[in-house]
């Protein structure tokens, strides 16, 4: 008796959420409209950008827009589309200017979202389907997940410069990222030897080099301790605290700084860390957490706090 | 529930038997580990730490200190945390005569994720907020299912004591998810404390030790009033014994038990209900063999769970509540199996 009741209500349930989610749903999506050149007249519009949730045509410069996404908030201010936001999501603290509300980019709300009346929403994760139910509404969304990649970060800023109209600005940041890089991976010492350690919390939890961040380090020379995971384990393994003592690296990045407080002083107190040398010879580096996991035009920040981590361990 | 006891010349032989499997689980788990160090340095070491003697084992200083201050302690929380959980679980499934009562029946594991949620979102810099959090919650969540229990039913009824620990631990659950809704970047932390974790180092020992004392005792003392309990309130009282109390004495030990194991090492399921009842079908029902076996069994099961955890990876680890899960589900199934016969 009860297993039926439960599948009816069960069955009940879905319809009516099936049922509301039909009324606001419409015929023509966004993304249905015919592809068009970007490279038309008036200011490029409309444009048609790859993104993750297929192609997506923008038919005019669009004026109000809402990220929901930390990352892309960081780049649209970077390259210039500040102006036509109007609401980012409550995890985008970067920069101050950015008209934060308490919209949420993890648990998105469409009618919320709507409120804003948005004529262009970023999203990096489509979250509780957000970006179909967008569609149905007709709200044009760029769903750009997380870089893999220095390029797909690259390829994503100069994306978000064509969807803004912002096209020649975006291009202008990526090229001085581009170089900005090149020329810190020109510098950085080639001895190759530095070992390195990737803290992402105490528990502990670490990158490897397959991940977006470890190939910054990569850049640099470094090998990474994590890099002895078994692929099983994915490319944020939690570690053995007792391996990493062993391996003993030369270099400490805590990406664990603002939520976990975590330090040098923290790293001593923890059991069988004290004698680390990384510990000892101060090469622990506290690393701004947000810069460390974002893919947006602060990257370049991220590999100069490396950079110069590494050329002061070279240099001892 | 089975309340006949095995033979008495028999129990020395199940204890002296257990404590065999106790001791060789935490031999092994000391000579294996993610640090790249063999089986005989280990030994040697160990014979360097003993007050007398003195062996070269060739290991750096880095080493040692890893072996002396994580993998040793790590052993013996594991196997004091393994331990009061069985034991914890036992009591509990003997006060509420109840086979699937678990040391987190009264809301301990959802009073223990609350206030762990709220010291990680509150107090993210205080070091060492997190076990007393999770031990105050523990102890929080169990109080008020049971002042909830005894005031809204009978008194002293053990089925309203059941239904409030479920009420609260819904209800402290909803706080807990409406909390981590709004500090999602939390989510990580407070998802791997849930998990368990047994490599707090020797304070978490020193932690955990006083408690694990004194709830080991008074458990172990009352085995044979939860002998005389499981006939029946009733019968109980006209045996002399009264029921409340004694139902009082040991959820207070049961809960301070498994208190103490969720302050540090955080929700490790599967323990509390499996260990009672595998030592139920091997070496009988009476209370006064299950509970010092579910002690010593549940200890050497965490201790070979937490091998597994930090081995099959390596140098990855895997939290020590899926291992207790995904090893100790179909272990449960092939004891039940293969003892269908002889104990129902």
């Amino acid at each position: 008796m009860r297993p039926v009741r439960t599948a009816f209500a069960g069955a009940l349930l879905g319809t009516l959420v099936l049922a509301g989610c039909g009324q606001t749903g419409t015929t023509a999506s966004p993304s249905a409209t015919a592809p068009t050149s970007t490279s038309a007249a008036t200011g490029g519009f409309p444009v048609t950008i790859e993104a993750g949730n297929g192609q997506v045509t923008i038919a005019k410069k669009p004026e109000r827009i809402v990220s929901l996404s930390a990352t892309h908030t960081e780049t649209l201010f970077a390259i210039g589309a500040g102006p036509q936001v109007i609401a980012v999501d409550a995890a985008s603290n970067h920069p101050p200017e950015a008209p934060k509300t308490d919209l949420s980019g993890f648990k998105p709300n469409v009618e919320a979202i709507v409120a804003q009346k948005p004529d262009l929403v970023i999203v990096s994760d489509d979250l509780d389907q957000v970006v179909k139910e967008l569609g149905k509404v007709n709200v044009p969304v760029l769903h750009q997940p997380s870089a893999t990649k220095l390029d797909e970060a690259y390829e994503e800023i100069a994306e978000l410069g064509a969807a803004t109209g912002n096209k020649a600005k975006a291009d202008e940041v990526v090229a001085g990222m581009k170089a900005a890089m090149d020329k810190l991976a020109a510098e950085a010492p080639k001895a190759g030897k530095l070992t390195y350690y990737h803290e992402l919390d105490q528990t502990p939890y670490a990158a490897t080099s397959q991940t977006f961040i470890g190939q910054i380090y990569a850049m640099f020379g470094l090998t990474n301790v994590a890099d002895k995971a078994p692929e099983a384990a994915g490319g944020y393994p939690k570690l053995s605290a007792e391996f990493v003592a062993q391996a003993d690296p030369d270099l400490i990045f805590l990406a664990d700084v603002k939520c976990c407080r975590q330090s040098k002083e923290t790293l001593a107190e923890r059991p069988g860390w004290k004698n680390l040398s990384a510990i000892k010879n101060d090469r622990v580096v506290q690393l701004d957490d947000d810069i460390a996991s974002r893919w947006g035009p602060r990257v370049v920040e991220l590999a100069e706090t490396i950079g110069a981590a590494v050329a002061k361990a070279g240099a001892s | 529930m089975v309340t006949q006891a095995g033979p008495a010349r028999a129990r020395p032989l199940w204890v002296a038997g257990a404590l065999g499997v106790l001791a060789v689980s935490m031999i092994a788990g000391l000579l294996d580990g993610a640090a790249d160090i063999s089986p005989w340095q280990v030994v040697l070491q160990v014979v360097d730490w003993l007050p007398v003697t003195r062996v070269d084992s060739g290991l750096a200083p880095v080493e040692q200190m890893l072996l002396f201050e994580l993998r040793l302690p790590r052993v013996l929380v594991a196997a004091v945390v393994g331990g009061l959980l069985a034991m914890a679980g036992a009591g509990y499934q003997g006060v509420f005569r109840n086979p699937l009562a678990d040391p987190y029946l009264l809301g301990a594991a959802a009073g223990a994720g609350l206030a762990t949620t709220a010291a990680i979102v509150l107090l993210p810099s205080v070091a060492g907020s997190i076990p007393v959090a999770a031990f105050v919650g523990a102890v929080g969540g169990v109080f008020l299912a049971y002042t909830l229990g005894n005031t809204a039913g009978r008194a002293g009824g053990t089925a309203t004591l059941v239904l409030a620990g479920v009420a609260v631990t819904s209800f402290l659950t909803a706080i807990q998810t409406f909390i981590q809704q709004f500090n999602v970047e939390e989510l990580q932390r407070i998802y791997s404390w849930i998990l368990g974790d047994v490599g707090g180092g020797w304070d978490q020992l020193w932690l955990v030790l006083p408690y694990a004392v004194v709830s080991t005792v008074v458990l172990l003392l009352h085995g044979r009033m939860l002998d005389v309990l499981s006939v029946g309130d009733e019968e109980a009282t006209s045996l002399g014994v009264r029921a409340g109390r004694v139902r009082f004495t040991v959820l207070l030990a049961a809960s301070l038990a498994t208190a103490a194991a969720v302050a540090v090492s955080g929700l490790i399921g599967f323990v509390g209900i499996v260990i009672p009842h595998v030592v139920r079908r091997l070496a009988g029902g009476s209370y006064r063999i299950v509970l010092p076996l579910s002690l010593i069994g549940g200890a050497a099961f965490l201790v070979l769970a937490d091998l597994v955890a930090r081995t099959v990876l390596a140098p990855a680890e895997l939290p020590i509540g899926v291992v207790t899960m995904f090893v100790g589900a179909p272990f449960f199934v092939g004891v039940l199996r293969m003892t269908r016969r002889t104990v129902t």
